[in-house]
């Protein structure tokens, strides 16, 4: 019989806080592995063809930077939530509303072009996704309602409202009745970085940019601190003098923005039109990115890149092996748990220890628990 | 009078789902957990009983593998939270995660395969009595098995020792370790407690509501699971009351789309969502009565000195 | 009476010893405690006894040692495995649930199945045989703490226990209701059942206590009979030297000062659903007095310490005024810049981000005030500023730490509590309100804030102290008002407060407060 038990660090270990993320990598390609072993595939064809071969050429890291472009955006914004202790899970619904907002102009006003169409779409798409990201914050601050269940049911709404939109009123009237819209025109397309080496586009820039300015705010500026004071302890924060109501705003807003952002992003830059369905879920695997970068905007931006790959490698090897894509969801979700896991070491050392070799009763002299294993 | 009928029947079979997955989350919630994965234990119930069901061709089979593997599932989360003090929303968020992921994934040959149902009851007499005969005795047995889970959650809960000393946990893990309570295991009971009726609302889906695999056909009822149980102030009766208000929508869009009303079938479709923030906000704009309400160490990680 | 050396000892401790990682909690510790004796057990904040109970009760475990219990060693396991030895305790925080009655918090600490209702009747029966009566019930959120402490003693007897360990009893009571206290300890000696009483108050153990031992820093530093030491040789051995006696100068001419901080008809409505409301406050506190505000805990302190910082704002802006300026409208950061200064009740937590470094937590309370030095363009800190001051600080109040700039959660209570209250002196408010300033402080790091209080008061700022320790507040005050009840008695001048006028204030006995007269007196 054997029991767990956690004994707390009198300091936070910096060893493990590095350290975390890497072991949490190292136990999903285990656990991969022993997938794919069960599929009947040899694991080893399996990574290389969902690893390695994906990334081995100019145009497939152009690709990459595609898919991780969001997903740094999205996971910047909610590691600013995520630190002040506010819960919003619904960025996959401000990336939609992002992507509705920015799209009125090319969509309802075709004929408007110019170098001032982009920089409008942008600003429209933050608008979108701040604005859609600021009802959970009212409701949390006005009615003191549970942010996580209300910015998750406002996902769905999304959804269905871009669907209606796209079948409906904004549908392509020369599209043969696809529930799409017009093409976008050439001046409210996001420029590709590179139009001779790949696909990329400034989108990737953006990401980067904000993961620097917001690495910046939270570990510069005092408005970091304030984010992650009301976090850690939100008495001693009301202490200070901050305010949790406007953090509230605060956080929701910024990360709405930027998942906006991250949607018309997409959808002007690899998509060039609203379509029913704009996102396979970078709002939600955000979410990981978020806390395998362990809430740091600079981890974030690796990890939005193995985030990114772990897409990349799920088309290729449904492609090559005909695994279901779905395959990329496990190897998400199960980073995520063993990331969180692993971050247990940060704050306490693990004690197995074993309850049978303790003597039943009377037997006076008193021993250590025999310990199997310590992780220091 | 048979459309009456027959609207309460499908109201019913939809408010099951909710009411199990609800009762459950509400006995964990008691002991001071909060877990956010029940739509990823749900969707797991789901694909099991639908794969079991499938594979060995009796639903009740498939039941009980939805069962077992919400409760399989829960145990990933108990193991997470309990024994290394992660955080429980990050946690449960990632078991939803998982869970949506691994479903579809076990799920790919299923789809578009015929799946198998559970037979509604037939009593012989009792159930061709007008009106009442059908609603009592006619229905699907995992309807039966609501109603009796969420009398005996409340019997336990309220009129047990075992049960007082689970509200206990939930008001202060302090409190009841410092008495030589153990926290822990009863936590880790819970919590499997809840993933099993997690599981069997799944399961429900994919053999009797609609018996098929579809993907992702929770379709964020384990979220609404979760909000049932802020509406009900942790309470099962209010719980019940709240899954047929629930059931209610969700059957009236339905027929509101069938019947053609001319509104856009996406706005009604986005009722139980919207219908879920709506009473959301009801609840909690008493800030007292909620903090009344609230087991008090919910969500606290609970790390004993040794 | 005196203690029963002859006959066999009930508990016997041999070379019990702790650890918690670096730190020897307990070491090797030696206890013996006969049969019908009350034996104090004496030590300073952080001495080990709180951990030396918790493993005689079975929640911690220890390393090393033995434990014999009429002459049988004996594993304690687990405190159900106290209890069915006859081991009962009644902790200092309380073990209680306050979403349940109390019937079901005497409930859950039984093992026997018998329903709720007869579990209330016995509690009931047996709170009035001793005079602590107790209604089962009644939840516990809405009780006073001197009733909650009744729950905890009433399920403890009714477990019949050998042996009761009562873990810092008195300080949550008011002298009277301590008084009360006593003469149930010595019906329940004189029963036959032994007590050991854990304290750092000497005056109460000389009074009722047999035999003493006492720890110092994890270890026995001696046994003695207490009723043969004096109070200060019992100090002496508990904190191993002579601790600086806290000087205070009579003030003059205070009546004319000029009133820094005016409280003028504070009230406010309760906030949450066990908090109480607090009905037309006024005091004014002078440029150069220490004004103490006494009262059992819970009687609406930390609602007064809210409602004056501005952690909570009034509706009517003149109820709290900061030199002279209407400042009930104003938030916290507001009232600092007008020179005031607030140390709340909780360390960790409130005063300070526990998992955040000192010069981080030196932030907390003075990014507003000190923007200038601590904030520069764009809302950039200017963390060597910041690192600068908090090492100055960490000198001038003398702070004990491990590393250069340690997360507050790593410092001891008083070192903590030494950095928070410099904090704020460093900054030379004019206005300093301190919620129990040294609560859970060793003795020498107590001296050292209450000194410089009193230095911060005479060196012409107005300081308010709130604290449940009746010795701190006779030691700095000027004058003593009382809170009971969410209302404040009109301050005392020191000359003219007793003990004992105070401590019937505390228990409500008042003109106006008669409906709240102490039912046990």
């Amino acid at each position: 019989m054997m029991r767990l038990e956690l004994v707390k660090r009198p300091q936070r270990s910096a060893l493990f806080s590095m350290l975390s993320p890497f072991i949490a990598f190292a136990l999903t390609i285990i656990a991969g592995a022993i997938m794919f072993a069960l599929l009947g595939v040899n694991p080893l064809t399996a990574f290389r063809i969902y690893f390695i071969e994906p990334v081995s050429q100019v145009w497939q890291l152009h690709e990459l930077a595609i898919k991780a472009a969001p997903l740094i955006l999205i996971a910047v914004g909610l590691s600013v939530c995520y630190k002040a202790n506010i819960w919003n899970i619904g960025a996959e619904g401000q990336f939609i509303f992002g992507a509705i907002f920015g799209s009125i102009i090319p969509v309802l006003f075709p004929q408007f072009e110019g170098p001032l169409v982009l920089p409008l779409m942008l600003l429209l798409g933050m608008v979108g996704g701040a604005a859609y990201a600021a009802i959970p914050a009212l409701l949390k601050t006005r009615f003191n309602t549970n942010e996580i269940l209300t910015s998750l049911m406002l996902v769905y709404v999304a959804q269905l409202f871009l669907d209606w939109l796209v079948r409906g009123p904004w549908r392509d009237p020369q599209g043969h009745g696809f529930p799409q819209t017009i093409q976008f025109g050439d001046a409210a397309t996001l420029p590709q970085l590179m139009p001779d080496a790949g696909r990329a586009n400034w989108g990737f820039v953006f990401a980067l940019l904000a993961a620097v300015l917001i690495w910046i705010l939270m570990g510069r500026m005092l408005k970091g601190f304030e984010v992650r004071v009301l976090g850690s302890s939100p008495r001693a924060g009301r202490f200070a003098g901050f305010g949790l109501s406007r953090m509230v705003f605060f956080a929701f807003l910024l990360s709405g923005a930027l998942a906006g952002l991250a949607g018309i992003s997409e959808v002007s830059g690899a998509i060039g039109q609203l379509q029913p369905v704009i996102s396979p879920g970078y709002g939600f695997t955000a979410i990981i990115v978020a806390f395998l970068g362990r809430l740091n905007p600079l981890g974030i931006i690796a990890a939005g890149l193995v985030l990114a790959l772990t897409y990349l490698g799920g088309e290729a090897v449904q492609s090559a092996l005909g695994i279901s894509d779905k395959v990329a969801r496990v190897f998400q979700g199960m980073l995520l748990f063993f990331v969180l896991g692993c971050d247990t070491l940060i704050h306490y050392r693990i004690r197995l220890i074993g309850l049978a070799l303790t003597k039943p009763d009377g037997a006076a002299k008193l021993e250590a628990a025999p310990k199997l294993k310590e992780a220091r | 009078m048979d459309i009456t009928v027959n609207i309460l029947l499908t109201i019913a079979t939809a408010a099951t789902p909710l009411l199990i997955a609800a009762i459950g989350e509400l006995v964990v919630e008691r002991s001071g957990v909060l877990n956010l994965g029940v739509e990823g234990m749900m969707i797991m119930g789901a694909v099991a009983g639908f794969g079991a069901g499938y594979l060995t061709g009796s639903p009740w089979i498939g039941l009980l593998a939805a069962i077992a593997m919400g409760a399989v599932f829960s145990l990933l989360f108990a193991v997470m939270t309990l024994s290394l003090a992660t955080n429980q929303v990050a946690t449960g968020l990632s078991l939803t995660l998982l869970g949506l992921g691994l479903s579809g994934m076990i799920g790919t040959s299923f789809v578009g395969q015929p799946g198998v149902r559970l037979p509604n009851l037939d009593i012989p007499g009792l159930s061709s009595i007008p009106v009442v005969g059908k609603l009592l005795f006619g229905q699907d047995p995992v309807f039966y098995i609501s109603i009796a889970l969420t009398a005996a959650v409340m019997w336990f809960l309220f009129k047990t020792r075992t049960g007082l000393t689970l509200r206990s946990i939930g008001d202060s893990h302090a409190s009841a370790h410092a008495l030589g309570i153990k926290v822990i295991r009863y936590r880790y009971l819970s919590v499997i407690f809840g993933g099993a009726c997690a599981g069997l609302a799944g399961g429900h889906l994919s053999l009797v509501y609609t018996p098929q695999w579809v993907e992702n056909m929770s379709a964020g009822r384990g979220w609404i699971a979760l909000a049932l149980v802020v509406f009900a102030s942790w309470r099962p009766w209010r719980v019940l009351a709240g899954a047929y208000i629930f059931g209610a929508v969700w059957i009236g869009q339905l027929h509101a789309q069938a019947f053609g009303i001319p509104v856009p079938s996406q706005m009604l479709s986005s009722l139980p969502y919207l219908a879920t923030v709506v009473v959301l906000v009801l609840i909690s704009r008493n800030k007292r009565l909620t903090m009344m309400n609230t087991p008090a160490s919910l969500g606290q990680p609970f790390v004993p000195d040794r | 009476m005196s203690a029963n050396h002859d006959g066999a000892n009930l508990l016997e401790v041999r070379g019990l010893t702790k650890i918690f990682g670096t730190l020897t909690a307990c070491d090797h510790i030696d206890l013996n405690i006969a049969k019908g004796e009350i034996h104090a057990l004496l030590g300073e904040n952080g001495a080990g006894k709180s951990t030396l109970v918790k493993m005689l009760f079975g929640s911690l475990e220890p390393n090393s040692g033995e434990i014999f219990w009429n002459g049988q060693a004996v594993r304690i396991t687990s405190p159900g495995a106290a209890k069915k030895l006859g081991i009962g305790m009644v902790f200092q925080h309380f073990s209680l649930f306050e979403a349940l009655t109390a019937a079901e918090n005497i409930a859950l600490s039984l093992d026997d199945g018998s329903p709720i209702s007869s579990i209330a009747a016995k509690a009931r029966a047996l709170s009035y045989s001793y005079g602590l009566p107790l209604d089962p019930e009644s939840l516990v959120g809405d009780l006073s703490v001197g009733e909650r402490q009744r729950i905890e003693i009433i399920r403890c007897l009714l477990q019949t226990p050998q042996l009761i360990i009562l873990d810092e009893p008195t300080s949550v009571l008011t002298p009277q209701e301590a008084d009360k206290l006593f003469e149930t300890l010595e019906r329940l000696r004189s029963e036959g059942k032994s007590i050991l009483y854990i304290s750092h108050r000497l005056e109460e153990v000389k009074r009722i206590c047999d035999r003493a031992t006492v720890l110092r820093h994890g270890k026995v530093v001696g046994h003695c009979n207490p009723r043969e030491e004096t109070a200060a040789s019992l100090a002496r051995m508990m904190v191993g030297n002579e601790v600086q006696a806290v000087v205070r100068a009579p003030v003059e001419g205070i009546e004319t000062a000029q009133p820094l901080l005016e409280i003028r008809s504070l009230s406010r409505k309760p906030a949450t659903p066990f908090s109480i409301p607090l009905k037309t406050i006024s005091l004014n506190v002078r440029a150069g007095e220490v004004i103490g505000i006494a009262g059992v805990a819970g009687n609406g302190q930390g609602e007064f310490f809210e409602s004056v910082s501005g952690e909570v704002l009034q509706q009517d802006a003149a109820s709290v005024r900061i030199r002279g300026k209407d400042a009930g409208g104003l938030t916290i950061t507001g009232r600092r810049l007008l020179g005031a200064a607030f140390v709340p009740e909780e360390r960790l937590g409130h005063g300070a981000a526990p998992r955040m470094k000192l010069s981080e937590n030196l932030l907390l309370s003075r990014h507003a005030t000190d923007g200038r030095a601590f904030v520069g363009a764009g809302g950039m800190v200017k963390s060597g500023a910041v690192y600068a001051a908090s090492q100055r600080i960490i000198e001038a109040m003398d702070v004990r730490k491990s590393a250069p700039d340690p997360e507050a959660a790593a410092l001891s209570g008083g070192n903590l509590q030494k950095f928070i209250v410099g904090r704020e002196l460093d900054r030379r408010p004019s206005v300093m309100v301190v919620n129990q300033p040294t609560w859970g402080v060793d003795a020498g790091a107590a001296a050292h804030i209450r000194q410089a209080l009193i230095e911060l008061s005479r060196s012409g700022s107005a300081v308010l102290v709130i604290s449940q320790d009746l010795d701190e507040l006779f030691e700095i005050s000027d004058a003593i008002a009382v809170m009971h009840n969410g209302e404040l008695s009109k301050p005392m001048p020191i000359a003219e407060a007793t003990f004992e006028k105070v401590g019937l204030l505390m228990g409500g006995a008042e003109p106006g407060h008669a409906e709240h007269t102490l039912e046990t007196a």
